[in-house]
């Protein structure tokens, strides 16, 4: 996009920066579209499972839903509680938002549309995904009261047990693809299983640690049946219990924008990002992103199928799943895997 | 020049932030402003092309080390006053490791300076090479000249985490409260725990 400037008469400087500018927003916008719509597509889906209807009166079937909501909570008067430490609480919403969005810089949208091709991509986006508990943990500190400050601890103790998992499972599919780059990742899965589908997903080897991957992103996310941090039932709403207005609606937009990041983190690693599923040529005349939408669209319903029929764990058994079987398990897989290529001399080029 | 700008921002706001760590009254400030740094200093890390170092220090630093700082530091009950206390008894302790740490820290500069160790050009301007990545590097390095002191540290890593379950891990009494079998309670089935009772109208149960 950089030479697209340049054609305008722009100093080489300039012109990357304007590019990065229009880059980043060609990401964030869509992004928060798609938020608002995965929103509504989030309660339709509950409502069908629960023999309801869910949203339908704001716009044609309801789909205006979401903005009707933006609009409401924007005209909202924002609630500083007294006892609250201001600073902290105005900058935990802004943390979660901002972290949410900072990931997708690395995610690559399709061969070559992606912001910032690095090479250490994957190391990025768990780097960013860590921080993503600040957000959390200092939105339950400063509220300065006690619903939110047990959100807080279970939200500290559940993302970092789960990160660790994580961290293996992203050690399996380097190992398989060479590299940390997600591009080279994606482009590692071309032809994968005996050279007609795409995807580590149907690998023998990688489907267990791809199904213990995505349990892990649903704890990641404080997504059902792991949203402790959140759970109504024990701790009023969580974290979230003081915020009105818009430091609440910026929690929401980054818990969507966070879960939308690990159905595309799934797509990229597992099931072979903007690749058409299979290697038969019709199937490349099908534009890449619309693969990779797909793709992410459909773990999302799979995410809100979860929400709907799963009932939450209790917060002794989502440690002991944590730390004691899918840590283990994840590890195992390491040595398994490493040890096969090893063995097959996948590394001997 | 953006590159110099770059720099001074992160270099500045490193400064500030490892400043008000120690500046600040409330603990909890303290670690995020401990946390503001070490985003920066991976920030720098970056600007002199070490990107995989960079994320090593998010991910490890920032990631995990510092939520443990501030789990453990947001649930102490302070006494800002009785912190403030020992500030004259400690300051010439804190004065002498200060200066201890800027000794090493010349010392180290001086030895890369002086050209005693291979770590790129003596001038400060280490010959990056293009052609192989970060991590290739790092990995060449590690697993091949320096593979025995790399395994030495992971056994000593793996010694304290087994020390410090030890030294926590309590046994249970037999037959204590609170201990849960998961076997059993995942192979309880509805059979073993409910009975169907069709009682008469206006008798009870008997179970």
């Amino acid at each position: 996009m950089t030479e697209f400037f340049q054609s305008f008469g722009m100093s080489y400087e300039w012109a990357w920066g304007v590019a990065t500018i229009a880059g980043i927003l060609l990401i964030a916008l869509p992004l928060m579209l798609a938020v608002a719509m995965v929103i509504y597509v989030d309660r339709k889906v509950l409502g069908a499972i629960m023999l309801r209807r869910g949203p339908n009166v704001v716009g044609p079937f309801g789909l205006l839903q979401s903005f009707a909501d933006g609009l409401k909570v924007f005209l909202q008067e924002t609630i500083i509680p007294t006892a609250a430490n201001k600073g902290i609480f105005l900058l935990a919403p802004i943390i979660t938002f901002t972290v949410a969005l900072a990931a997708w810089a690395v995610i690559p949208f399709a061969d070559g549309v992606v912001l910032a091709d690095i090479n250490v991509g994957l190391l990025y986006i768990l780097a960013i995904s860590s921080l993503g508990v600040y957000g959390v943990v200092m939105s339950g500190w400063a509220s300065n009261s006690k619903y939110p400050f047990f959100s807080a601890m279970r939200a500290a103790a559940q993302m970092i047990s789960y990160e660790v998992s994580i961290g293996f499972i992203l050690v399996c599919v380097v190992l398989w693809s060479k590299s940390f780059n997600m591009t080279e990742i994606v482009l590692a899965q071309k032809g994968h299983g005996l050279g007609i589908v795409n995807g580590f997903f149907f690998n023998p080897l990688l489907f267990p640690i791809f199904v213990v991957f995505f349990i892990c992103a649903l704890a990641e996310t404080a997504r059902a049946p792991f949203d402790l941090t959140e759970a109504e039932s024990e701790l009023v709403a969580g974290y979230q219990t003081e915020y009105s207005s818009m430091s609440f609606a910026l929690f929401w937009l980054g818990e969507y924008a966070n879960i939308l990041l690990m159905c595309s983190l799934c797509t990229l690693l597992f099931v072979g990002g903007w690749l058409p599923p299979v290697e038969w040529a019709p199937l490349y005349y099908v534009p890449g992103f619309i693969w990779f939408l797909l793709k992410t669209f459909g773990f999302f319903l799979v995410f809100s199928w979860i929400w709907a029929t799963v009932p939450r764990y209790r917060y002794d058994q989502l440690m002991r799943l944590g730390w004691k079987v899918f840590l283990p398990m994840s590890l195992i897989f390491v040595a398994i895997i490493s040890g096969y290529l090893m063995a097959t001399g996948h590394f001997a080029k | 020049m953006i590159e110099t700008l770059a720099f001074y921002l992160f270099a500045g706001l490193v400064i500030a932030g490892g400043a008000m760590v120690i500046m600040s009254r409330n603990p909890v400030h303290s670690v995020l402003w401990l946390i503001l740094a070490f985003f920066n200093a991976a920030g720098l890390m970056v600007l002199v092309g070490a990107e995989f170092i960079a994320m090593l220090l998010v991910i490890v630093y920032v990631g995990a080390v510092a939520v443990l700082f501030l789990f453990v530091v947001m649930m102490l009950d302070i006494d800002f006053a009785a912190m403030r206390a020992g500030f004259v008894k400690n300051f010439p302790l804190g004065i002498a490791i200060a200066v201890i740490l800027l000794a090493e820290l010349g010392l180290g500069i001086g030895a890369y300076g002086a050209g005693g160790l291979e770590l790129g050009a003596a001038d400060g301007t280490a010959a990056a090479r293009s052609d192989v990545s970060n991590i290739e590097a790092i990995g060449a390095l590690l697993y091949k000249p320096y593979i025995i002191l790399f395994e030495i540290a992971g056994i000593i890593l793996l010694v304290a985490m087994i020390g410090a379950i030890v030294l926590t891990h309590r046994e249970p009494k037999p037959g204590a409260r609170g201990r849960q079998d998961i076997g059993k309670q995942i192979s309880r089935r509805p059979e073993d725990a409910t009975v169907m009772k069709s009682p008469e109208y206006g008798e009870g149960v008997e179970l």
